[in-house]
């Protein structure tokens, strides 16, 4: 008994870690590898979780809820009869598309103009998000927020179990998403970003467009970010606008990314369960070490540390020499 | 090409004939919109403008001298307003000095003793942040937006601080009701307003002395314009840094403690939910510009209180945020910015 607790809290606790990986890999699509500063990850994990959510739910019981109009019955109307398993794989899409579309949008203001701009952007792009979820009732039911989203698979096992399974979806989304992301930053497009990131004008200058580089990065990004939403919906199986606090939505997805290694994309994952590992261990600790605020001041702190005592985090960017990978050669250049 | 334009006329304090074209155009859409809008929610907005003018002033200083968006600028208000807190809440009162519904207002005279205090602690706090931090990343030479990363560390690191301290709940400043000011068309005046208005309009007007007026502030005009220039024409950089972080601290603080009286409430998040209208009205008068930030705060104050005529009130962040993107599409070195953005 004593065994089995402990096995299921590290499954749970592996669960929350993956997706948080997600979310890392996508930032460090945007921050580690391109330099894009985005600060309002609250927002894309929001609406990739909301955007699954509402596709897949049950429709709301009017009885329940009087302004909640909104939302479920799409995996139950004829002709997108699929069952919840099949929706589990379109709403994750749906959900990448609509984080895709919106970084687009705040893209195309944005990164013509200097980088700070992308920051306060993203800032006002969670918020307005927030705020949307919050007021209209209509849509996602307010701050009660929508409750019982289908889990994938759930048929197959007894629910008390049903983390066993989660995990090995969760770690097969990562891993997909890791190589996909890997051979992505690896590839001439990849260096080109890099390029990007380390002078501007002198990617600018032999022939890139840099708008362009930076928007599909940033798309890419938060495309990652949406289907971290998405797994993370279909595992909290409960979302309301409270559940994306910047802080948990936001501050402890750039720790991670900072402590694993900036640039890395190992680094991130690896930042990720590192993270995490100390954010939900410290809650077994006595009296104010488990206090949240202090978690809040920890993360901060964290943040600047890394920035002044080891800018590469942990694993630090790869170095990679021009003459070991056939792919770089001038003449595959993007 | 492009990094020297970017560093031309990062604060402008000349009057240009693009400003009086500019200011006209204003004037004439606000007339336009008058009739329209109830007065109430115009002066509200003004009022509220003022507050944002506070903060964003400061953060445009620091934008233009440090070349770096100062993400923990809301926070800085947070602590004005937490710091002061800590004076007329707990240790004024220990020491006997206890009152509140001084004349027309809802505070008390202990305010009035905590605020400079509280302003200079978050300035002192600010220019050692500088020399433990910022100067080390500067020496270092890293990107502006390594910098902008650091104070977002900071940011979140202060608001832990916070809530250690003041806990995360809602707190007050001592405070009696007071009764509002009647004026005809149904406007409606809370006398800390007028309070809010007239240290504004001090701390305002103080600042464009500095700039104008003083070595210190010709100098910090000069090190926007061209950093290297002004380094080997003998201008004291760091003194400069250093005048600029306590100018933005001071602002910055007094907006936090003008806020808590004007929402008469305090909350760890404040000055982090504060960042997008602030950030709003420097984008919207120009990044680097005083006069253009004072411009833009009262216009995105006005424009998002109006607003809740027909929309949500809890929207009035996201249409500051709407305004700034609408602002970023148009025209994206601001109203009145310099020749680039």
């Amino acid at each position: 008994m004593e065994l089995t607790g402990i096995l299921s809290y590290m499954v749970g606790f592996a669960i929350m870690a993956g997706i948080y990986s997600v979310f890392a890999l996508g930032l460090n699509v945007h921050w580690g590898v391109t330099g894009l500063f985005n600060i309002g990850i609250a927002g894309f994990f929001t609406l990739g979780a909301y955007t699954t959510a509402l596709l897949t739910t049950q429709p709301p019981d009017p009885a329940l809820f009087e302004d909640f109009k909104f939302g479920g019955n799409w995996s139950e109307t004829w002709f997108l009869d699929l069952g919840i398993d099949l929706w589990f794989f379109l709403g994750m899409g749906a959900a990448a598309a609509v984080c895709g579309i919106v970084a687009l949008v705040i893209g195309y203001v944005t990164l013509r103009l200097r980088d700070d701009y992308l920051a306060i952007s993203t800032l006002g792009i969670a918020e307005t998000v927030r705020l949307f979820f919050l007021n209209e009732k209509w849509v996602a039911n307010g701050s009660k927020g929508l409750y019982r989203i289908p889990a994938f698979l759930g048929d197959l096992v007894d629910p008390a179990h049903y983390d066993y399974l989660y995990i090995v979806v969760v770690l097969a989304v990562l891993l997909v998403l890791y190589l996909a992301v890997d051979r992505a930053v690896k590839s001439p497009w990849g260096r080109v970003l890099r390029a990007v990131r380390e002078d501007e004008v002198a990617a600018q200058a032999s022939g890139k467009d840099v708008f362009k580089f930076k928007l599909q990065a940033f798309v890419l990004g938060a495309v990652i970010m949406g289907i971290g939403g998405a797994l993370f919906a279909h595992h909290f199986r409960f979302l309301a606008p409270l559940t994306f606090d910047p802080l948990l939505a936001t501050f402890v997805i750039w720790a991670m990314l900072m402590v694993g290694g900036s640039g890395n994309n190992l680094g991130a994952i690896l930042g990720a369960f590192i993270v995490w590992g100390i954010w939900s261990g410290t809650q077994f600790l006595p009296g104010i070490f488990a206090d949240p605020s202090l978690r809040l001041f920890m993360i901060g702190a964290l943040i600047v540390g890394v920035i002044l005592l080891r800018p590469g985090g942990i694993l630090g960017e790869e170095r990679r020499q021009a003459a070991q990978s056939p792919d770089s050669a001038p003449a595959a250049d993007a | 090409m492009t990094a020297i334009q970017d560093t031309a006329r990062r604060i402008s304090l000349a009057w240009t004939p693009a400003h009086t074209t500019a200011a006209i155009v204003l004037l004439a859409v606000a007339f336009g919109f008058l009739p329209f809008v109830k007065m109430g929610l115009v002066v509200n907005g003004v009022f509220l403008g003022a507050i944002i003018a506070l903060g964003a002033v400061g953060l445009t200083l620091i934008y233009g001298i440090l070349n770096f968006a100062n993400i923990a600028h809301g926070d800085s208000m947070t602590m004005g307003a937490y710091i002061a807190l800590f004076f007329v809440g707990y240790l004024l009162p220990k020491l006997g000095i206890e009152s509140s519904g001084l004349g027309p207002f809802s505070f008390g005279y202990p305010l009035l003793i905590a605020i400079p205090i509280a302003v200079a602690v978050v300035a002192a706090g600010t220019i050692i942040l500088d020399v433990a931090i910022y100067r080390r990343l500067r020496e270092r030479g890293v990107n502006a937006v390594v910098l902008a990363m650091a104070s977002l560390g900071l940011a979140i690191a202060i608001r832990g601080l916070v809530q250690i301290i003041w806990t995360g709940e809602t707190q007050r400043y001592p405070r009696e009701s007071r009764q509002v000011f009647h004026l005809p068309m149904d406007v409606r005046i809370p006398p800390d307003a007028i309070f809010i208005a007239i240290v504004t309009i001090i701390l305002i007007v103080g600042v464009y002395i500095v700039l104008t007026h003083t070595k210190i502030g010709k100098a910090m005009r000069a090190t926007a314009d061209n950093p290297d220039l002004a380094l080997v024409s003998g201008i004291d950089t760091r003194r400069v840094i250093w005048w600029t972080w306590a100018i933005g601290a001071v602002l910055a603080a007094t907006a936090g403690i003008m806020l808590a009286v004007f929402q008469a409430q305090l909350l760890p998040s404040m000055g982090w939910k504060f960042l997008i209208p602030l950030f709003a009205a420097v984008t919207l008068g120009g990044i680097g510009n005083p006069y253009g930030a004072l411009v833009g705060a009262f216009l995105i104050g006005v424009t998002s209180e109006i607003s809740t005529q027909w929309i949500n009130p809890s929207y009035k962040p996201a249409v500051a945020f709407a305004i700034m993107i609408g602002m970023l599409l148009i025209r994206p070195r601001g109203i009145f910015g310099g020749p680039r953005n």
